[in-house]
């Protein structure tokens, strides 16, 4: 703790989430060049549905507040629209550290209370089967489990988009989804090596 | 007159977007492009991947590089006409490029698959930006047949095009011109649509509905109030967003909207002299036959047109500012190419 | 205080070196063991001509110079060694002493072992090890070190102010009321700058034409100031004390012998454009015109390319008009030569862009107004009266929003900060408020008021009920997007994170006020190469000194004042005016000026006329004569830094006080002294070889 004259311990030294956020974050973010200006939580299109601004939660990323930046929906409700990095004055890489937050959340099980995560593991899974994704479908699925309300005014676009010839019943599956599952499978291999090496300080 | 390109359409354009498939075919033939289309591409993760983990992302995305890199064959010029898909090539090719760790990481992946990727091998691009820039507009507009005179359209091109722009090539990220001079080429009345580079909620109609409805209540609201018959995307994300939620959107609101929303290479076709047919047309959820129907171009499938109470509120054009105080001089227009 | 007895002096040496060791309290002395260094040096160096060291608390007290000076007369000393502190704290001093004992203080050679040394090591014996080599590396260095003396240039009393501002007006006045000429060189057709523009200065609120107008005026009549206006200087030749400049009087067509401003060319000329200028593009002006009533002078110019006469041969309303015949469309642009001795580059500043911000939609609608713009509107003399109207020029606002940081803090422009802008927000704050039932709003993301009685007017602006959202705005937009908001249609809408809220807000106003930062003139660059001085990146003049000399330029004779130096507000530009002129008069009452001879010379015999050196001087003082293809220094303008010299592919080029030979000498004794012979041949042979 500060001030205690003791080494603290690694997991709360002052700055560590920062860094680990940083260092999850490809290229260079300048995160902790962020000067709480606003111009990200002002120019957010879905600011409104989210647990924190996101200039709020780069302040808690700095105060160390781990959990609770885990758990916020802020990065998963963020529409990677990139209003907020190309107007932000110190070139913080926003959108970007969404996705080391979401990274970082999903690694270690933290969900918040959003269907966003299940969204994105679906999704995934589907390129595992087939190396292609199947939009419609994957919509349908994630409205009957999530939504079921709100499927019977759904239903006409949904027969719709059937008869135009938009839904497929089943994606494409690529010839090489062997050699892609063994890409990926690499990639989690390294990336979990990565992650339990020494936050650089 | 051929100009050569690798081709990476993305999953859409064999599912929500086969209009946009069937009607880009029309152009290509047209203009004289010819789009290799990467042989076993795989899905770019969409917003999805890198919201689990960005090693995988990115090496998922890379499979695809490296695949390009491979079948490269005079042209180095990767294009994708889904903007999602053109932002994921290009993220991963940059950060590859800036990143070496990065680099290394994503080739250590790809070997597992027996490939290997050099970053910046190849040039990617979205569609729009070749067709403008390589192809010019000089091109398009001596292609036109039968040009659009009496369609208001408002051109949307959505966030992914002009940003984040990794590689500066867009002047303006927020109120580029582009797409307006291509849809004024085609003889279309193009209205200044302030929305142009806003979201259209991307997977929100998924994950938080109400959120999503609320961005697409925006585009089509602010295209209404301009007067406009459609809106004009190069997105198929944006399209399905617009197209495939405005009923559930207007049942949330207790509005009722009726803006289609069509892909720029319909009607380009259409200004080419393709028929509707050819170029997908009807398989738009929210109808454009109506506003078609008024320039006189038939559309296919047979469908009630919009009862008169739920068209488009007419809304006065903005009108020129009459006397007060003199507008700030504006830089010229050919100055600002985008 | 002791000195090591030393031998009799060898013959053969041919310099008398005394070497002088000081402690500087416990600085030096507590790291080096300084009578060690001071033994050795007596002991190893006798054959380097060395006959006296010492050692002594403080050097740089008069009691350590009396020493040195002593010894020069009683031992005959022909060099000095003083080890001590850095050249840059007391080279002047020790070469001060021995100029007093007659020796040219050039033979003079300080050598640090405080910077170098004692304060950069810990182990002592070490320390002292390195302490002894150093003086070696000076020994054999003075040695060859030969008597320079100064470069005396006369200083021409004349001075060049660029620029007809307020910090150009405010250097003028100071020089002329001095008693000496001065050439005041404006571009406008009138003097003024920007602040002439405005209508309240911060904080106090005091009218800015009334405090500007009457140094307008006296620097217009003033007996030694020559006025310049719409003129513009195209070349400068010569160096400190003895500038030419060619200044070109673009044509006014209007004879000034014969006009009496009386104004009616001006109300005649059918011919009206938008004046971007002065008006900052919210009025209009003739095509004949002054910019303002209280021009100085008082006399109009003829803008061709917007007059009817020019374009098409008609009209001609002006010279048919004109009571004392004085329009003339004869008149021809004219360049004048003139002779000074310093110049003051008061250039000024340019206003940020704003266009630039595309997401604050400035040019596109029209109710976003930039800061110079609402300056004009708030000016009873300008466009509007002195009325708050939006762009239609009859509505007043309801709401207005004042935003601040448009182009400054901001990587993707200007990274640095513009100084003013806040205490002008505030001031508009107040003024809108003054003038009309409003509500304002400021958007910020810092109030910067750190000046005297700044943070007060702060408190009072706040007190007079203006509204503060802490958050950079995110965007304007006139488009309604919330149904609530169907209210609004037509207005602007704000988007904003209140930070302090920690909620995004949209917020409907009228009037959008952008308080834009400042940015060198855009020909900066071009000025500084055309003056020989230099920029920062950003395009601000860089000081000779930031903190100690800030308005003195790296080149001498060239001084700078107000924005051409950076941001700064009104006193702050009147303060370095008046510092650039003291600085200017202390030249020009001592006569002539005694240069450094630290110079550059070129062999013309050896130099092959490569011009790679032209390029590279800093100071533009290398000249190349075309007819014998052969560069020389010019040595008014060298300012000794070196740079031609490492890149002469020739070896053309040596420095005095710093030749070949000195430095090889003083690498020998380096290494001689730490144990390693010297690699290759002797200095001596290595001298002889030719390039």
């Amino acid at each position: 703790m500060p001030g205690s004259g003791q080494a603290d311990p690694p997991s709360v030294r002052e700055g560590d989430f920062l860094r680990e956020v940083i260092a999850a974050t490809a290229g260079d973010s300048r995160l902790g060049c962020c000067i709480q200006c606003g111009t990200c939580g002002g120019s957010c299109p879905s600011a409104a549905d989210m647990d924190h601004t996101p200039r709020m939660l780069f302040a808690m990323i700095r105060a160390g507040l781990r959990g609770e930046v885990l758990r916020s929906t802020t990065p998963w409700m963020c529409v990677s629209c990139y209003f907020c990095a190309v107007r932000c004055p110190q070139e913080v890489h926003i959108p970007d550290v969404m996705y080391a937050v979401k990274a970082i959340a999903t690694r270690e099980g933290v969900m918040p209370d959003s269907t966003a995560p299940d969204f994105s593991r679906t999704f995934v899974s589907n390129i595992h089967r087939y190396g292609r994704s199947y939009e419609v479908g994957l919509a349908a699925k994630h409205y009957i489990r999530h939504y079921p309300l709100r499927l019977p005014g759904m239903a006409p676009m949904g027969i719709a988009m059937v008869t135009k010839g938009r839904m497929g019943f089943a994606p494409h599956r690529i010839r090489g989804v062997a050699g892609l599952r063994a890409i990926l499978a690499r990639a989690e291999e390294l990336e979990r090596d990565g992650a339990t090496r020494e936050v650089p300080a | 007159m051929s100009a050569t390109f690798l081709y990476y359409p993305g999953c859409s354009m064999d599912g929500s977007a086969r209009a946009y498939a069937s009607s880009l075919e029309v152009v290509c033939r047209v203009l004289g492009i010819d789009l290799h289309e990467i042989d076993d591409w795989n899905c770019c993760g969409a917003s999805e991947y890198v919201s689990l983990s960005q090693a995988k992302a990115h090496a998922l995305v890379g499979r695809n590089l490296a695949l390009a890199e491979q079948q490269r064959n005079g042209s180095s010029t990767l294009v994708a006409p889904c903007s999602l898909c053109y932002v994921n090539l290009a993220k991963t090719d940059h950060y590859m490029r800036k990143d070496r760790g990065l680099a290394a990481s994503v080739n250590a992946a790809l070997e597992a698959g027996g490939l290997a990727y050099t970053p910046g091998a190849v040039k990617v691009r979205h569609l729009f930006e070749v067709i403008v820039e390589e192809i010019g507009l000089d091109a398009v507009h001596a292609a036109v047949t039968r040009p659009l005179a009496g369609l208001t359209v408002a051109p949307y091109l959505g966030c992914l095009v002009t940003r984040p722009d990794y590689d500066g090539r867009w002047a303006s990220k927020e109120h580029p011109v582009a797409f307006d001079r291509l849809l004024a080429s085609l003889g279309a009345e193009v209205v200044d649509f302030p929305l142009r580079t806003d979201c259209c909620g991307g997977h929100m109609t998924q994950i938080s509905p109400d959120t999503g409805f609320e961005l697409i209540r925006r585009l089509v609201d602010a295209a209404d109030r301009l007067g406009a018959d459609m809106l004009v995307t190069l997105c198929p994300m944006c399209q399905m967003n617009v197209d495939a939620y405005q009923g559930e959107m207007n049942r949330h609101f207790h509005t009722h909207h009726h803006m289609p929303i069509l892909f720029f290479t319909q009607l380009m076709g259409l200004a080419f002299g393709a028929t509707a047919s050819e170029l997908g047309f009807g398989s738009e959820v929210v109808s454009a036959r109506h506003a078609l129907g008024r320039i006189g171009i038939e559309v296919p499938v047979a469908e009630p047109p919009p009862d008169a109470t739920d068209g488009p509120p007419v809304r006065p054009r903005r009108e020129k500012k009459p006397q007060g105080l003199p507008m700030p001089v504006m830089p010229d227009e050919t100055e600002a190419v985008r | 205080m002791s000195a090591s007895n030393l031998p009799a002096q060898p013959d053969g040496a041919r310099e008398r070196i005394g070497v002088y060791v000081c402690h500087c309290g416990s600085n030096i002395a507590a790291t080096v063991d300084v009578e060690a260094v001071r033994d050795w040096s007596a002991e190893h160096l006798g054959d380097r001509g060395v006959v006296v060291a010492r050692d002594y608390k403080f050097m740089c007290a008069s009691t350590g110079q009396e020493l040195i000076e002593q010894d020069i007369k009683e031992l005959g000393l022909t060099r000095v060694v003083v080890a001590a502190c850095s050249p840059h704290m007391h080279e002047k001093t020790f070469r001060g002493a021995c100029r007093r004992a007659g020796l040219n203080p050039y033979l003079c050679e300080l050598v640090s072992i405080r910077e170098q040394d004692s304060w950069v090591h810990t182990d002592r014996t070490a320390a002292t090890a390195k302490a002894e080599a150093i003086v070696a590396g000076g020994v054999y260095r003075v040695a060859h070190s030969e008597a320079l003396e100064p470069f005396r240039v006369p200083i021409d009393p004349a001075t060049l102010v660029v620029g007809g501002g307020i910090a150009g007006i405010s250097a003028a006045l100071e020089i002329a009321d001095a008693g000496f000429p001065v050439h005041l060189v404006e571009r406008e057709p009138s003097i003024g700058g920007h602040m002439a523009q405005f209508d309240k200065t911060f904080p106090t609120l005091d009218c800015a034409a009334c405090i500007l107008t009457p140094r307008m005026v006296t620097a217009g009549m003033h007996q030694n100031i020559t006025l310049h206006t719409w003129s513009e200087v195209t070349d400068v030749a010569g160096y400190v004390g003895n500038f030419t400049v060619t200044i070109k009087h673009r044509a006014r067509y209007v004879d000034t012998a014969l006009c009496t401003g009386c104004g009616i060319c001006q109300e005649k000329c059918p011919s009206k454009v938008v004046d971007t200028r002065y008006e900052a593009g919210l009025g209009y002006r003739k095509g004949v015109y002054t910019p303002f009533p209280q021009a100085v002078p008082k006399y109009p110019v003829i803008d061709v390319e917007n007059c009817i006469y020019f374009e098409k041969g008609t009209c001609g309303a002006c010279k048919k008009l004109c009571p004392t015949g004085a329009i003339d469309f004869d008149q021809k642009d004219e360049e004048v030569t003139v002779k000074v001795g310093n110049i003051i580059i008061a250039t000024g500043f340019e206003l940020f862009d704003a266009r630039r911000v595309e997401q604050y939609g400035y040019g596109r609608m029209p109710n976003v107004f930039t800061s110079l713009e609402f300056e004009r509107m708030s000016n009873a003399a300008g466009p509007t009266a002195g009325r708050i109207v939006l762009r239609d020029g009859v509505t007043e606002p309801k709401a207005v929003g004042i935003v601040h940081c448009v182009g400054s803090r901001d990587r993707n422009y200007n990274n640095y900060c513009s100084a003013i802008c806040c205490m002008q927000s505030l001031k508009f704050a107040h003024l809108v408020r003054e003038h009309t039932d409003a509500t304002v709003y400021e958007f910020y993301i810092d109030i910067r008021a750190p000046g005297k009685a700044f943070d007060e007017f702060y408190q009072r602006v706040m007190e007079e009920g203006s509204v503060f959202v802490r958050g950079r705005v995110a965007a304007i937009s006139d488009t309604v997007r919330l149904p609530d908001e169907e209210a609004h249609q037509g207005r602007l809408i704000v988007s904003v994170e209140d930070t302090l809220a920690g909620v995004q807000r949209r917020i409907p106003v009228d009037m959008v006020i952008l308080s834009s930062g400042l940015e060198p003139a855009t020909d900066a660059q071009e000025v500084a190469r055309r003056f020989g001085i230099t920029c920062s990146a950003d395009g601000w003049v860089i000081e000779r000194h930031p903190k100690l000399d800030p308005v003195a330029t790296m080149t001498e004779g060239v001084f700078a004042a107000g924005c051409a130096l950076g941001p700064r507000d009104i006193p702050a530009s009147v303060a370095n005016g008046a510092a650039a002129a003291a600085r200017v008069l202390a030249r020009i009452q001592e006569g002539e000026l005694a240069l450094e001879p630290i110079r550059a010379t070129v062999d013309q015999e050896r130099c092959s006329g490569c011009r790679i050196c032209n390029d590279l001087c800093p100071y533009s003082a290398i000249v190349y004569h075309g007819w014998e293809q052969v560069s020389e220094v010019n040595p008014a303008l060298c300012q000794g830094c070196g740079v031609c010299i490492a890149a002469c592919p020739a070896g053309a080029i040596s420095g005095s006080g710093f030749s070949d030979v000195q430095i090889l000498s003083q690498i020998d004794g380096l290494l001689t002294a730490l144990g390693g012979a010297p690699p290759g041949p002797a200095v001596e042979e290595r001298e002889a070889v030719p390039a």
